[in-house]
Parts: structure tokens; sequence; C-alpha cells
């Protein structure tokens, strides 16, 4: 391992850091020693999460059926096994409730808590009239507060949809007679490898943006 | 509840879903075009930005599809 020329696995490696590297030094304006290493997680965990839709369809259930009928007795029409996390929206809320709790927490830290429901209740519409103010604040409220709960659920349910629809996709060319599959499954799997790639690289971007609004400090 | 209307709903779901993702993308493409017509040298950073955008404009027909087929083969 060496410094200057770097060969092989350590070269793979730095060209991602240096991606993520130019990736969140273009959009994010902030100080936070967090947001690198915690776009580079949200990337690759995403991209292997997703790859493993790659992988044929009936490989891995049919092994589990293997291993749940030879080792456990269990009948193997009851053994039900999803490998792709990403495409239970479990796991994609789960990342993004987690991004969201990071970006009110430094939201409330960077801006106040008296900033930070300014934010919400002061804007889209401003007045310099105190009265006034108290007034719109219900309009306010309900427009940021949507804007505010609209973030993580989209940031969620898009790669959910994306990957869930990927793998219905596969399943359904899988159910196609053998001598056509061929014919359908390769295009869609090409193009499949890009959504993968794309998608972890649009959840990064939309992480790294989120983290920007939240260091934020002069509207 | 019926799987003859529940086919419909996912089938509409779906259509409207993907006349507002190809609507967008068109003219998100059309725009791209056009800017690198204007400036080749910035491509590389129009074809990033064009692949953030497609991401957003493409995440709520992608959450209708998910929903779509969620309907159409674990409910119907």
């Amino acid at each position: 391992m060496t410094v200057e020329t770097p060969r092989g696995m350590q070269n793979f490696i730095e060209s991602i850091i240096e991606f993520i590297d130019e990736n969140v030094r273009g959009s994010f304006n902030g100080k936070n020693p967090l947001v690198a290493p915690l776009a580079l997680t949200v990337f690759i965990w995403i991209t292997l999460m997703n790859t493993m839709d790659l992988v044929p369809v009936d490989w891995l259930p049919s092994l589990a059926q293997y291993i749940g009928a030879n080792f456990f007795g269990v009948d193997p029409h009851h053994v039900y096994f999803k490998v792709v996390p990403t495409t239970d929206p479990n796991a994609t809320f789960g990342l993004s409730i987690g991004v969201f709790i990071l970006m009110v927490y430094y939201s409330i830290k960077n801006k106040g808590i008296g900033g930070f429901t300014a934010e919400l209740t002061l804007h889209p519409f401003e007045s310099k009239n105190p009265i006034l103010k108290v007034l719109l604040i219900p309009a306010n409220f309900f427009l940021e507060f949507v804007s505010l709960i609209a973030k993580p659920v989209s940031h969620s349910l898009r790669l959910f949809g994306n990957m869930y629809a990927g793998e219905m996709i596969f399943i359904l060319i899988a159910l196609l007679p053998f001598w056509i599959q061929w014919t359908l499954s390769l295009p869609w799997a090409i193009f499949h490898i890009l959504i993968v790639l794309l998608q972890a690289f649009i959840f990064m971007t939309l992480v790294i943006v989120y983290m920007d609004m939240a260091h934020d400090k002069g509207h | 509840m019926e799987t003859s209307i529940l086919f419909l709903a996912g089938s509409i779901l779906m259509g409207l879903g993907a006349l507002g993702a190809a609507v967008g993308i068109g003219i998100l493409g059309a725009r791209f075009i056009e800017g690198v017509a204007r400036q080749p040298e910035l491509m590389g950073m129009l074809r990033t930005q064009m692949f953030i955008v497609m991401g957003l404009v493409d995440a709520v027909p992608m959450i209708a599809v998910g929903i779509s087929m969620y309907i159409l083969f674990a409910v119907a």
C-alpha cells in the first residue's frame, strides 16, 4: 500500500472516497464532520443492499426452502424468504427516519429551538406587523409541516418503489417460458444495474441536501 | 374487495403515474440537450444534475408503481 501510486483495490476505494468527497463539497456548505462519513455509509450500504436484487430471483428462496425442509423439518411451501432489504418499506423508512431525526437535531442545534420554530411558522407568508404574524402562523405552519413531513416520506418511498417494482418485474419475467426469458431478462437486468446505482446516488444526494438545509443559518 | 376493481385501481394508478413521469422527464431531457448545445464543456456537470432532478421527478410515479404492484400482486 503506497501513497503515490495506488493500485487495484486501494485505487478503487480511493476513487469512491473522492467521488463522495466531491459530492459533499459541492452541496454541503456547513461545518460538520459527520456529513461525509454519513454520505459514504448511506451510499455504499444502499448500493450493496440493492445489488442483491441481481441474484437470480429463485436461487436464495430455493436454498432457504431446502434448508428449512432438511434441517428444520418445516414444510417447504411455508418458507418465505425475500432477500432484498430495500424492497421492504420498513428498511427504507428506517433509513429515512434516521436521516430525518438527524436533520431535526442539527436544525435545533444550529438555529436554536426558537429559530427552528420561526422557520416553521414565519415562512412563506411574512409580515412586519406582529399581530398579522400571529394570525398567519396556522397557514404557515400547515404548509411548512406538510413540506417537512414530505421529506422523509418521499425519501424512503422513492427507494422502496423503485426496488419493489424492479424485483416484481424480475419475478414476472422468471414466470415466462425458458425459451423467451433471456430476451427480456437481459435488458432488464442491465437497466436495473443503472437503477441500483442511481437510486443509491439520489438517496445520498438528498441526505447531503437535507443536512445542508439543517445547517443553513442565514435565510 | 372485488378482484376486478382492484385490478382496475392498480392499472389506473400505474398508468397515470407513467403519464406524468414520461412528460416530466421528456421536458427535462430536452432542456438538458439544449443546455449542452449551448455550452458543451458543461456536459458532465449538467448530466449529473439531470440525473438528480430525474430522481426527484420520478419519485411520485415510482411510489405509484410500487403501490400499484403491491395492489396487483399481493392484494388482488
